[in-house]
């Protein structure tokens, strides 16, 4: 067993986290400035925390992950971290030449204080930022929050670089959240497929899902354009998917700018795309193409074509607030049992969405804000599930347990195709379902006795 | 910046390419790079010529990390029976998780913790008002859930901003369990100014709590303990192969597949066989200091090097028993690798390679890659101190900076009961006439040709201008270095935690790497960059479809 020493007995813990379900705020700030172009991000702080994400991103995505750091010392961390960020600041426009540098605190300069708005003045007035050049900043301190904290403060500084010109763009700003590359392409491609005009960010897509063609492009084509940042100030509206990661930008949007905002939940699965699609054509005032229907169409075919594989399972997750909240959705619409959810990100109005969500599914609902893996293996000890949705770290669970696993979430680190197959809109729901029935039905052919084996399932 | 892959240059003049290098940065960085860019000269000097060890530049894309990762990464993640506590914010602990490849084997019953990823998942609270008492109560919770024989806490960078005591917390926790040693690493992220300073730091309370925790005489003959090998892959398991094989007894190893134990009984060998030098010599030098253990240099990284450490230790032992045993070990294995080679070494010839890595490794794989025939044409480390690169004569004449100032270094006396010398003074002289060394390592410069280029701390940018201008066959650094090398249309091999496969060490290690080495150099994928359309663009007539 892997994970041999984790009891089935559960006592409170009160200080000692064990297997997380979150990380830290910068690797999300990380994540979200990656997807504005031609963007570095800097992490301010000492380099074992830009190498940390760095590693952690390019392991996910198997692509190139530049970020640069401060590279704090021990003198630097008592005196303070400007003379290393305005230095940085110098050398990076010098040698690497980005449009945009995004910086993001860490544990360290946030206990410090080092206040960077502050230090950019400084470095605006000693000439260091080159004209047409830009430098955002985000306060990302490791010990509040989580990783999800981070990009949604991140995709905030986006949101603040805002100049409306007071003629309104006719685009509807969509915020998407902490989705992979693929699913904000399959974003574009939903919106595109409507007729609505949008201005999607962070897009990552372009960036983080590149080709090998012989020649590295340190900052590859996608990403959303400074001037599409600029211009979400004149949008006539904004679509923030996820209340965890995208509201807050929408919300400074709406306030700063008078950009009125939607907040809406992850368009994973049937019904949260449902919602998407139909706030999409009341805000924008079109009607929705048959194309889309026979999508959505396609997707409850599915559903009700494998149905009786699906009804009544039992299923442990685990991941961040805003995927788990439209993935419980989306089991519960198919009649399958969330019965364990766990997610490392604090937040009260966690628990209670999945406890509503939950509430006819006729059996107990163990939900946990603020949690860990070893909790959750600890109540699949105690009550054992069919299915295990969750990132990489799962599997030595699905291992010692043995249950059918699907690799969805942040970080997967062992399997390939969430850069290139959306799992967004109807289109995903359907890469998810064949996902979901390839693991159970794979499992039903392993456990079947000779006599039951059977050809067509 | 698009680099558009450029024709291999044919003749490229060591000067130049560091003339190119330097030309893009500012005056103040030019300077400061230019230390630690060096045309390899292959000299024994007394006096460093490279500058190593420096600080980072801030804004230049460092392959670097920090203390900690040097600390809880590097040396204490491999052992698989402490509960390693991380005492901060919940990042630091999530990182480090599994992501090294070390490998263990803990048997079905055996305490495994390896697995698991312990935080103090430290809150703002924490910082406002301290984190002592959270770190007290999660180190006895750790105790109750897993009552296991240690527990160990690591630092990371706001502890010690906000002077939490984790030494005195630990100590607290170590007399009130009574059955459980505890103790704490000072390894915040900041110090130093690379992962190397948290190898020491690891090195100093290992050898400060573990290390004679046992006094109890293990069976076997031939007592060594291997110094710095850390399992990735499997290297150990290869490597305890070869030793079971020759009748040499591991005591412990530092630290891969080890348990605490093994650091506890350290003392009772009579050996130390040094691997990862950087990271690890500390250790041995006060091992010696204290209980007279003398230690060499060995490397296990390449069939060649391989036997000749065997041959190295059974030396030492200086039994005609051990020394035929030794012998025919190496008889019995090299068949396999020279059959091996046979069939690869056509398709690896002459061809170049570049290494970027750690503090000993861009050194111990130059070995294997010499027996591919791949010529090493750039080098350096990431971490690497200047005795790494010049060998450990330049020690007296090192210039000791603030940065390592600030790592403590353990002043050791000789222990009063058990200190015992293993060789008399008359065995001590015989192997020194007889050539043998110990406590030498003379660096990775005084192994790569002249002319080649060594570098100190490589960058993003040098790394990519390097690929550009030099074309080698193939790069090997870590995980973030690995595609943008890739996107280049070069393959590139993790030679810090191998990407996947292994074991490289010992024979069959050997053997895996050059297949390794022959599938990446030699795969067709390579071929691909180019669509038909871009190859051919000009259409020259137009098609008639028939």
């Amino acid at each position: 067993m892997l994970l041999r020493h984790t009891s089935k007995e559960i006592t409170e813990r009160k200080a000692l986290t064990i297997n997380p379900a979150k990380t830290c705020q910068p690797i999300g700030a990380m994540y979200a400035s990656l997807g504005i172009h031609g963007c570095l991000p800097h992490s301010h702080g000492s380099q074992g925390c830009c190498a940390y994400h760095r590693s952690a991103l390019t392991r996910h995505y198997k692509e190139p992950i530049s970020a640069s750091t401060s590279s704090f010392t021990e003198g630097a961390s008592v005196f303070g971290g400007q003379a290393n960020m305005l230095q940085a600041i110098n050398n990076i426009f010098t040698v690497y030449n980005p449009e945009v540098i995004a910086i993001h605190t860490t544990c360290l300069s946030e206990t410090i204080g080092d206040d960077l708005p502050q230090i950019k003045k400084k470095a605006q007035m000693e000439g260091k930022i080159p004209k047409g050049k830009y430098v955002i900043s985000a306060s990302t301190p490791s010990y509040a929050g989580s990783h999800v904290t981070g990009f949604s403060n991140m995709v905030t500084s986006m949101a603040m670089m805002a100049e409306p010109t007071g003629k309104k763009n006719g685009k509807v700003n969509i915020i998407p959240g902490w989705v992979e590359p693929a699913d904000m392409e399959e974003l574009k491609r939903i919106t595109a497929l409507v007729g609505v005009k949008t201005i999607l960010f962070p897009d990552t897509s372009g960036v983080l899902n590149g080709p090998l063609s012989g020649e590295y492009k340190m900052f590859p084509d996608g990403g959303t354009t400074v001037a599409e940042l600029q211009s979400t100030g004149d949008s006539i509206g904004t679509l923030a998917l996820g209340e965890w990661c995208s509201a807050d930008a929408a919300r400074t949007l709406d306030t700063m700018h008078k950009v009125p905002c939607s907040i809406l939940d992850m368009p994973y699965g049937l019904m949260a795309t449902d919602r998407f699609i139909d706030a999409l054509r009341t805000i924008a005032g079109v009607s929705i193409p048959d194309e889309i229907t026979y999508e959505r169409g396609q997707l409850v075919d599915m559903i009700s074509d494998m149905h009786q594989h699906l009804y009544g399972k039992k299923v442990a997750l685990v991941g961040d607030p805003d995927q788990l909240i439209a993935m419980t959705e989306f089991l519960v619409s198919m009649d399958m049992k969330p019965i364990h959810i766990v997610t490392g990100t604090p937040g009260k109005k966690f628990e209670k969405r999945i406890k509503e969500i939950t509430k006819d599914i006729g059996c107990e609902v163990n939900v946990r804000a603020r949690g860990d893996m070893y909790l959750l293996h600890q109540w699949i000890k105690n009550e054992p599930v069919d299915l295990l949705l969750g990132n990489t770290y799962c599997k030595y669970i699905a291992r010692d347990e043995d249950i059918p696993y699907v690799r969805w979430g942040f970080p997967i680190l062992d399997r390939q195709g969430h850069q290139y197959f959306p799992t967004v809109g109807y289109k995903g729901g359907l890469r998810l379902l064949e996902k979901i029935l390839g693991v159970l039905l794979d499992r039903q052919d392993r456990d079947a006795p000779e006599e039951k084996f059977e050809l067509v399932l | 910046m698009t680099t558009a892959m450029k024709k291999k240059m044919v003749q490229w003049d060591a000067t130049d390419i560091k003339a190119e290098l330097l030309s893009k940065y500012p005056p103040k960085v030019a300077r400061k790079r230019a230390k630690q860019i060096m045309i390899n000269e292959a000299l024994q000097n007394d006096t460093p010529t490279l500058t190593a060890n420096v600080r980072t530049i801030p804004g230049i894309i460092t392959m670097r990390g920090c203390t900690y990762a040097g600390c809880k990464g590097v040396i204490m993640g491999p052992t698989r029976d402490i509960v390693n506590i991380v005492h901060g914010p919940i990042g630091c602990s999530f990182y480090a998780w599994l992501t090294r490849r070390n490998q263990t084997d803990a048997g079905p019953d055996g305490e495994n913790y390896m697995t698991y990823c312990f935080s103090t998942d430290m809150q703002e609270q924490d910082i406002i008002f301290g984190g002592e008492k959270k770190l007290a109560q999660a180190i006895q919770e750790a105790y109750d859930l897993f009552h296991p024989k240690s527990i160990a806490v690591f630092a990371t960078c706001p502890v010690g901003l906000i002077g939490d005591d984790i030494h005195t917390v630990t100590k607290n926790m170590k007399e009130k369990f009574g059955d459980c040693n505890v103790y704490a690493f000072s390894c915040e992220g900041y110090k130093g100014v690379s992962q190397s300073a948290g190898h020491h730091i690891a090195n100093n309370q290992v050898f400060r709590h573990i290390v004679g925790e046992n006094n109890e005489v293990k069976p076997g003959k031939y007592k060594i303990n291997l110094l710095g090998e850390y399992n990735i892959g499997g290297d150990g398991f290869e490597i305890d192969r070869i030793f079971k094989k020759c009748g040499i007894t591991c005591i412990s190893t530092f630290s891969g597949n080890s348990t605490y134990d093994q650091f506890a009984s350290s003392h009772t060998a009579d050996l130390n066989a040094v691997m990862c030098h950087r990271s690890i010599n500390y250790v041995a030098d006060m091992m010696e200091t204290k209980y007279g253990i003398p230690w060499i240099k060995v490397n296990f990284i390449g069939a060649k090097a391989t036997a000749k450490s065997l041959r190295k230790i059974a030396e030492y032992f200086g039994e005609q028993e051990l020394i035929d045993k030794v012998e025919a070990v190496i008889a019995e294995e090299m068949p396999a690798v020279e059959a091996s080679l046979v069939d690869i070494l056509p398709r690896t010839q002459d061809k170049t390679a570049m290494m970027f890595l750690g503090g000993s490794r861009a050194h111990h794989y130059k070995e294997l890659f010499d027996e591919l025939g791949m010529k090493t044409i750039s080098a350096g480390y990431e971490f690497g101190h200047q005795d790494d690169y010049e060998g450990r004569q330049v020690l007296p004449n090192i210039q000791i900076d603030a940065d390592s100032r600030n790592i403590e270094e353990i002043t050791v006396e000789p222990d009063g009961t058990r200190f015992k010398p293993r060789k008399s003074d008359k065995e001590m002289k015989a192997l020194d006439k007889a050539g043998y060394k110990f406590k030498q390592y003379d660096g990775l410069a005084m192994d790569m040709d002249k002319g080649t280029l060594i570098v100190d701390d490589l960058n993003q940018y040098e790394a990519e201008k390097l690929v550009e201008l030099m074309k080698p066959d193939i790069f090997c650094a870590g995980i973030k270095e690995k595609y943008s090398i890739q996107k280049l249309g070069v393959p590139m091999k993790q030679l810090h935690s191998y990407d996947s496969g292994g074991p490289y060490a010992g024979f069959q290690g050997a053997i895996n790497f050059y297949k390794e080495i022959d599938r990446l150099v030699n795969s067709k994928v390579w071929s691909y960059m180019k669509a038909p359309w871009q190859k051919n663009a000009q259409l020259t007539g137009s098609y008639n479809w028939e």
